[in-house]
């Protein structure tokens, strides 16, 4: 074994650990809203560490993985974010509004934009959680 | 669209060559002649014909000033980042589920739709909160643990510390 083995094992074990987390978290979660923040950020975190670990182990060949996987990783960081929010700004337009707590009507400020009554629209019905 | 002047044209054209040259050098990892030449005339047509698609910056951004500024945004984001995972992690183990999620707005003093971008990329990686829309300077924020509705305590909470940077980066 040699020491960019080691690391690069401990990277890519604290990247499995991210993403399993990010997988239990889209389980548990109650809504689509609070499913995309447990997915966004631990797929984004774990990814990215799980490719430096490839990179890391790779580097006793050559230098040059470390360079791919670094443009890589910057990808992802741009990407991620990006595609979470296209994801949960659609389910907002499809009239998927979110979990709250109680019965607190001001928790939700993107309503008075978004959630006006459109009759041509013919979307499925209103305030269910998927 | 409006139509640029020569000078935003220009500026576009080098610092899309420039970052698509960077790319194309960590990509090949070499130096060999015959590839960087290569890397040269396909990194310069691409960014002749993308002129009007990226509306990154100008030249302003090679200030020594603002590279100082984004390595230190860089870092303050990766510390925010595992910030951010180790409290999806305790929201996700805790077996009560210690959510109190809902939408607040804020305003931003952004100029530029590609700082906008920037900071909402940013706000989705960072502990709790998830950037919905952009509606002219106003973010819609998914806060996954609601402490505050007033805009005004969401700013301080939310975006202050990356916005303060990103004003002098990108102004």
């Amino acid at each position: 074994m040699s020491i960019y083995e080691i690391i690069g094992g401990i990277l890519i074990l604290i990247g499995a650990v991210f993403l399993f987390l990010g997988g239990l978290g889209i389980y548990r979660m109650p809504d689509v809203y609070n499913r995309l923040q447990a997915g966004t950020k631990a797929t984004t975190l774990g990814a990215m560490s799980l490719i430096l670990g490839v990179g890391v182990v790779k580097m006793e060949d050559s230098w040059t993985w470390i360079v791919k996987m670094a443009i890589i990783i910057i990808f992802i960081a741009f990407s991620n974010p990006i595609s979470s929010h296209a994801l949960a700004r659609a389910m907002y337009h499809r009239k998927r509004y979110p979990y709250i707590k109680g019965d607190a009507k001001d928790m939700d400020a993107y309503r008075e934009v978004a959630g006006k009554d459109d009759p041509s629209d013919t979307s499925p019905d209103e305030g269910e959680n998927i | 669209m409006k139509s640029l002047t020569f000078n935003e044209k220009l500026a576009r054209f080098f610092i899309n060559w420039l970052f698509l040259m960077i790319v194309w050098i960590a990509f090949t990892t070499s130096f060999n002649k015959q590839e960087v030449i290569a890397g040269v005339f396909v990194t310069m047509l691409i960014s002749f014909f993308s002129i009007p698609l990226f509306t990154c910056c100008t030249f302003k951004i090679l200030a020594p000033k603002r590279i100082f500024y984004m390595v230190y945004y860089l870092l303050i984001f990766i510390r925010e980042l595992i910030k951010s995972n180790l409290d999806v992690a305790r929201r996700v183990l805790t077996p009560s589920l210690p959510i109190n999620p809902g939408i607040v707005k804020f305003k931003s003093k952004l100029p530029t739709d590609y700082s906008k971008m920037v900071l909402a990329n940013s706000i989705t990686l960072t502990p709790g909160t998830l950037s919905i829309d952009i509606i002219d300077d106003t973010f819609y924020i998914h806060w996954i643990d609601v402490k505050t509705t007033d805009p005004e305590e969401a700013y301080t909470e939310i975006a202050e510390t990356f916005e303060k940077i990103l004003l002098k980066i990108f102004v």
